[in-house]
């Protein structure tokens, strides 16, 4: 018997990141912009999809893929705007990964503008998986308070735009969108800055520009 | 949460090697893991504890090695390590520095009994 040690060198996140190219490969190939939508629960992002599908309704096609631990009730939601949604149920696991989208993919209609992915309500796990996107949007409410980049690097380092939810709630709690924005451009140079109240339909106009803008740049590199 | 999915990748590799070198068991583990690589060493060494029973890696150690952040700049040539999150050169101030290290997940090197 002898004992020898070996040289592996292997990244552990190598499958995930190989799925994660073959989705992007193909997004990019039909012409459609990939968005994963990242926060904790309850910051907003279903909520900020059913505004977009108003604000891009008659103009641009979306579908969307909802992560979550258990129920089809955010898929619904969607549903009801007119927009395809499929339902990701992961039944524990606490973030979304390359191969779960893979699966679904080939039901997402060839026609459309933009394939939102919204991860599970979770400011860590979902940070560390690419999902073959091209952009990624972290969401943070008033609520939550604007101390969390700092507390939460990972997410906001992978982001490359950071949506400020819930603005409509800003005169009755002590969050100062400023404060939340310089923090998490500490940690990541130029992620663009959205302020929204999706409840009031306010911001919208800008994140949907900054979305058609990323739309044109993927098909202008495609043409 | 998500360290238990990562150690079953951890054992994907170690079925693999074991294989391919004709080994019978692993002794121990040496995992790469960036402090910006969004795990917990204690997760992921209780996580190993409980997936490690019943296979060939049943009495293996787990030995893991943090990777500070290191930031490249791209201004000033400057490399450094960084242990906050404010990612801006601490020699010239630019803030377009590239994290060249410690994010990382790899499974470095395993011991073999063959």
């Amino acid at each position: 018997m002898s004992v020898k040690t070996i040289s592996v060198v292997q990244d552990l996140l190598a499958t995930n990141k190989r799925a994660a190219a073959a989705i992007r490969e193909e997004l990019r190939r039909r012409g459609i912009l990939g968005v994963n939508l990242l926060s904790s629960p309850g910051s907003g992002k279903t909520t900020l999809l059913e505004a977009l599908a108003d604000r891009f309704r008659d103009r641009r096609r979306m579908a969307v893929i909802e992560g979550d631990i258990e129920t089809e009730r955010d898929a619904d939601r969607i549903r009801a705007k007119g927009v395809p949604a499929w339902q990701i149920t992961t039944g524990g696991a606490c973030h979304l990964e390359a191969r779960m989208v893979g699966k679904v993919l080939g039901q997402v209609p060839a026609e459309i503008d933009f394939l939102f992915i919204e991860n599970v309500g979770n400011l860590v796990c979902p940070a560390s998986y690419d999902l073959g996107e091209d952009l990624r949007l972290v969401l943070l409410s008033s609520p939550e308070g604007d101390d969390k980049p700092a507390k939460y690097p990972q997410a906001f380092l992978s982001a490359d735009a950071l949506v400020l939810t819930k603005s409509d709630l800003l005169p009755h709690l002590p969050f100062d969108p400023a404060r939340a924005a310089a923090e998490a451009l500490a940690i990541k140079p130029g992620l663009r800055v959205f302020n929204v109240s999706a409840l009031r339909g306010e911001g919208i106009d800008a994140l949907a520009a900054y979305l058609d803008e990323a739309l044109e740049r993927l098909r202008s590199v495609r043409a | 949460m998500h360290e238990l999915s990562l150690i079953a990748s951890v054992f994907d590799v170690l079925e693999e090697k074991a294989r391919e070198h004709g080994a019978a068991r692993v002794t121990k583990v040496v995992l790469k893991v960036g402090v910006m690589a969004g795990v917990v060493p204690d997760l992921l060494e209780s996580a190993f504890d409980s997936y490690k029973k019943g296979t060939l890696a049943e009495e293996a150690r787990l030995e893991i090695v943090r990777v500070p952040v290191r930031l490249r700049c791209p201004d000033c040539g400057g490399e450094m390590a960084r242990e906050d999150t404010d990612f801006s050169c601490a020699a010239c101030g630019s803030r377009r520095v590239e994290i060249v290290a410690g994010r990382e997940l790899v499974v470095e090197t395993i011991e073999l009994e063959t």
